[in-house]
Parts: C-alpha cells; sequence; structure tokens
C-alpha cells in the first residue's frame, strides 16, 4: 500500500523528466535548424515548465471538462453524495468533489493530484444502471485509486501524452498540407519534428500504459473490495457494464486510462483495443474479483 | 579502540530503534483515538436527530408515551456511556427502542405519508450508516495498533512504556440492523 503510494510519486517525477527533455530536445532541434540560437530552448523549457504545471495542478480540471462532468452538491444527488461520503469514511480519508457525467454509456472515473485534491465522476447512465451495492463496489474502486495517488500519476499523463500528441498531429497535418512547397526550408524542419514525433507518440502511448499498467486496475479491485468486503458487488456492475457495452460520448484517447471500464470498448473485444488497451478485459477483472469471495 | 567503536554502533542502533518503534507506537495510537472522535461525531448526529423524530410522531401519535420515554431514556443512556461495552450496550439499546417507535408510527398513516417523517427517517438511516463506516475504519487502526503492540519484539517496548490494548466497538445491532420501515 504504502509502497504503492512512493512507486507512483516516484513515477509521475519520472513522467514530468522525461516530457521535459523531449520538448527541451524538440526545442534545440528547432532553435539550430532556424538559427534562431538558444530562443527555441527557451520557450521549449518555458513551454514544458509551464505544461507540467498544469498537469500537476489543473489536470484534474482538464480531465472534468473534457468529459463534460458537472459539480454537484448533497442535494442535487443525495444517493450519490452519501455513498461517497460513507465509503469515505471508511477509508478513513476526505470526501472527494463530485461530479456527474451526462452520458448514458455506464462509466467512472476519478482525478486529482492527492486525496486533499480529489475529484469522483459518474456518468448519469451508471446511477441509473446499478443498485447501491453495485455502486459501492465501483465508489470504493475509485477511491482506491485516490488513496494509492494511482490519480496523480494518472492525471499528469493526460496533460502531457495530450500535449506530444496533440502537437504530432499538428505537425504532421502541417506537413501534409505544405507539402507543395517542399523546396521551402521550414518545410523540411517541420517534416522532420513531425516524424520524430510520430515516432514519439506510439513511445509515448507505451508510457500511458506503463504508467497505467493493468496490475493498478486489478489491485484498485482488490483495495475496493477490501473497502466494501463485497467484491460481488463490484463484479456486477462490471458485468453490466460490459453487456451494456456502449461506447463514452466523448471518449477521448488523453483521458481513455482514467475510466473504470474502457470507454471505447468496454468489452475490451476488439482485437486492437485489446492490444493496446489500457484496462484489462472485463471478464477477467470479474473472475478475479468473484475468486476473492 | 575498535571495539568501543563496534559498541557504540551497536547501542545507537538500539537506540535508534527505540525511538522509530516508540513514535510508531504513538502515531498509531493517536489514529485509534482519531478515529474513535469520528465516531463520537456520527454517534452525536444520531442523537440530535432522535427529538425530531420523536415529536413528529408525537405529532400523529399522541397515546405511545410509554414508547416516547423509553427512546428519550435510551438516549439519555447512550450519551452518558462512559467504557467502550456500556457505548456498545446502550447504542444497541436505542436501536431497539427506535425499532418499536417505528413499529408504533406504522399504524398512523397520516404520519406515514408526511414528507417531514419521511425526511427524518432517511436522515436516520444516513446518520446509522455513516457510523456503521466510521465504526468500520476505527476498528481496522484498533486491529492495526493491537497487533502492533502484540507482536515481537515491539511488545517489550510496548509493555514498557504502558501502552495497552484498545477495545474494538462491536455493536453488531447498531448499525447493521437498521430500523426497517415498510412504505
Amino acid at each position: 500500500m504504502y509502497s504503492q503510494i512512493t512507486a507512483n510519486k516516484r513515477k509521475t517525477w519520472f513522467l514530468i523528466v522525461i516530457f521535459t527533455i523531449v520538448i527541451v530536445g524538440l526545442g534545440w532541434v528547432f532553435g539550430e535548424y532556424t538559427r534562431s540560437g538558444n530562443a527555441g530552448i527557451i520557450i521549449a523549457v518555458l513551454f514544458a515548465t509551464g505544461m507540467n504545471l498544469i498537469g500537476y495542478f489543473h489536470g484534474d480540471k482538464v480531465a472534468l471538462a473534457t468529459s463534460g462532468a458537472k459539480a454537484i452538491q448533497k442535494a442535487d444527488n443525495p444517493r450519490l453524495y452519501r455513498l461517497i461520503e460513507n465509503l469515505a469514511i471508511t477509508a478513513g480519508m476526505q470526501t472527494p468533489k463530485i461530479y456527474l457525467v451526462p452520458d448514458s454509456a455506464g462509466n467512472a472515473f476519478a482525478t486529482g493530484r492527492d486525496p486533499q485534491h480529489a475529484s469522483i465522476a459518474v456518468t448519469t447512465g451508471l446511477m441509473e444502471m446499478l443498485d447501491d451495492q453495485e455502486l459501492q463496489g465501483v465508489l470504493s474502486h475509485e477511491l482506491s485509486h485516490i488513496k494509492n495517488y494511482d490519480i496523480r500519476v494518472m492525471t499528469i499523463v493526460i496533460v502531457l501524452v495530450g500535449v506530444v500528441l496533440l502537437l504530432s498531429d499538428m505537425l504532421l497535418r502541417s506537413m501534409f498540407w505544405g507539402g507543395r512547397d517542399s523546396d521551402n526550408k521550414s518545410g523540411g524542419i517541420l517534416l522532420i519534428i513531425g516524424l520524430v514525433l510520430a515516432i514519439l507518440s506510439p513511445l509515448f502511448a507505451e508510457l500511458i500504459k506503463l504508467a497505467v499498467s493493468r496490475s493498478r486496475e486489478y489491485l484498485a479491485d482488490a483495495d475496493g473490495a477490501l473497502l466494501t468486503r463485497y467484491p460481488e458487488g463490484l463484479a456486477r456492475a462490471l458485468e453490466k457494464i460490459a453487456s451494456q457495452d456502449r461506447p463514452l460520448k466523448r471518449a477521448n484517447h488523453a483521458t481513455a486510462h482514467l475510466f473504470l471500464a474502457n470507454p471505447f470498448d468496454p468489452h475490451v473485444t476488439k482485437k486492437f483495443e485489446h492490444l493496446f488497451s489500457t484496462h484489462p478485459p472485463i471478464e477477467e477483472r470479474i473472475t478475479k474479483l468473484r475468486s476473492m469471495m | 579502540m575498535e571495539l568501543i567503536w563496534i559498541l557504540v554502533i551497536i547501542v545507537g542502533a538500539i537506540l535508534l530503534w527505540l525511538i522509530l518503534t516508540y513514535n510508531g507506537l504513538i502515531t498509531s495510537r493517536n489514529r485509534v483515538d482519531e478515529s474513535w472522535s469520528d465516531i463520537e461525531v456520527q454517534l452525536k448526529r444520531r442523537y440530535d436527530l432522535i427529538p425530531n423524530i420523536v415529536n413528529t410522531v408525537k405529532g400523529y401519535a399522541k397515546h405511545e408515551d410509554s414508547v416516547f420515554t423509553k427512546v428519550t431514556q435510551a438516549r439519555t443512556a447512550a450519551m452518558g456511556a462512559k467504557t467502550m461495552q456500556e457505548h456498545a450496550k446502550t447504542e444497541n439499546m436505542l436501536s431497539e427502542t427506535l425499532k418499536s417507535l417505528f413499529a408504533v408510527s406504522e399504524a398512523y398513516p397520516a404520519l406515514q405519508a408526511s414528507t417531514n417523517f419521511l425526511q427524518l427517517q432517511h436522515e436516520l438511516t444516513d446518520a446509522e450508516d455513516k457510523i456503521m463506516a466510521s465504526r468500520r475504519f476505527y476498528n481496522a487502526n484498533v486491529r492495526d495498533f493491537n497487533t502492533k503492540i502484540q507482536v515481537f519484539p515491539t511488545n517489550v517496548i510496548a509493555g514498557t512504556f504502558g501502552f495497552v490494548k484498545r477495545e474494538f466497538f462491536d455493536a453488531p445491532d447498531v448499525a447493521l440492523e437498521t430500523p426497517q420501515v415498510t412504505f
């Protein structure tokens, strides 16, 4: 438990360092090619620092905003509020902020940087689909992510990976569209940077997987079960989500790893999702939960 | 000369171990105390709700005085409990009397239809859920603390400095059996 927390804090630093190196490296390449001296590096350092700070302090807001989550008070949804409150008391932690995502697909996620600055978001579909015991299973899974500091790693990943994916996307596009005047020097630079990023993007995707390894999901399942003492609740909830098999409307590759179940393909049946999935197959999780009893 | 250094290192290591173990014990004990005060907060919430409920029922069912006095007595007893056994016992009693209060209230359809009464019932259920939640957190902390002071070699230090085992707050009927009311 405590080693998990330390490992997560270490991983956060590791991600920040890697990201900074990549961005500063790109800045250096850019500066060398355009012969603008150190300007490239300076801009890159400032940019990387800014993005790291945003990722650390506001990553949760980015995640909540991109998924369209709305903050709720106790009066808005006493059922959800009380369930979370009671589980937080059992776990001896502060009640996180609570959000609802208007989406009929059943899913949930937690985000933030530590248990004092944490949020839990639940889709309206999940609220309708599950009974209290199942919902408790899901919420205790999310609370375990908060308690283990998984949220810190996962949240910083959103912004850092998001930026790299966005940059590579932008550069590759400009490479295609600006292809005609290829004798232009800057076109060649963009081509190289675009290619470098294109090569790096899968590496970053790999990093996400490294950071949010599937074992983390199993661990949160187990910790959650320890909290409710009722693994069957989460097992049934996962079953319902799998049988609904409906992708989230605002699913997004930068935030996919946050969710309880894979937001693109909850079942993880498609070959691609299976290979590159940030989540273990749902059936396997159910089997593991059932074997705990 | 070398022998002295070895001795110094050994004594230093033992001292360090002593300090770390002692501090660890203090931390665990404080955690137990803190989680106990969490339970007290939740228990108090329930105590505060009970007069409201009694008064609401009174408004509809005027002739059930014996039930009302029992609930009030049980509440006073629970609030005055000192030891852990007393707490467990009086909380049990209180739950029992509340059950009879709700049983009585079933005979009054007008009361059952009152939104105020329903609201209070929800609040009470929530208060009891929270008591259960904080009780589980407390018991988990007690288990950790007790294990710590019982295992060797920490038990030697715990014995020397007078750390004693804490009691679990076992009140199985308090929260598990929520007064169920049919609607």
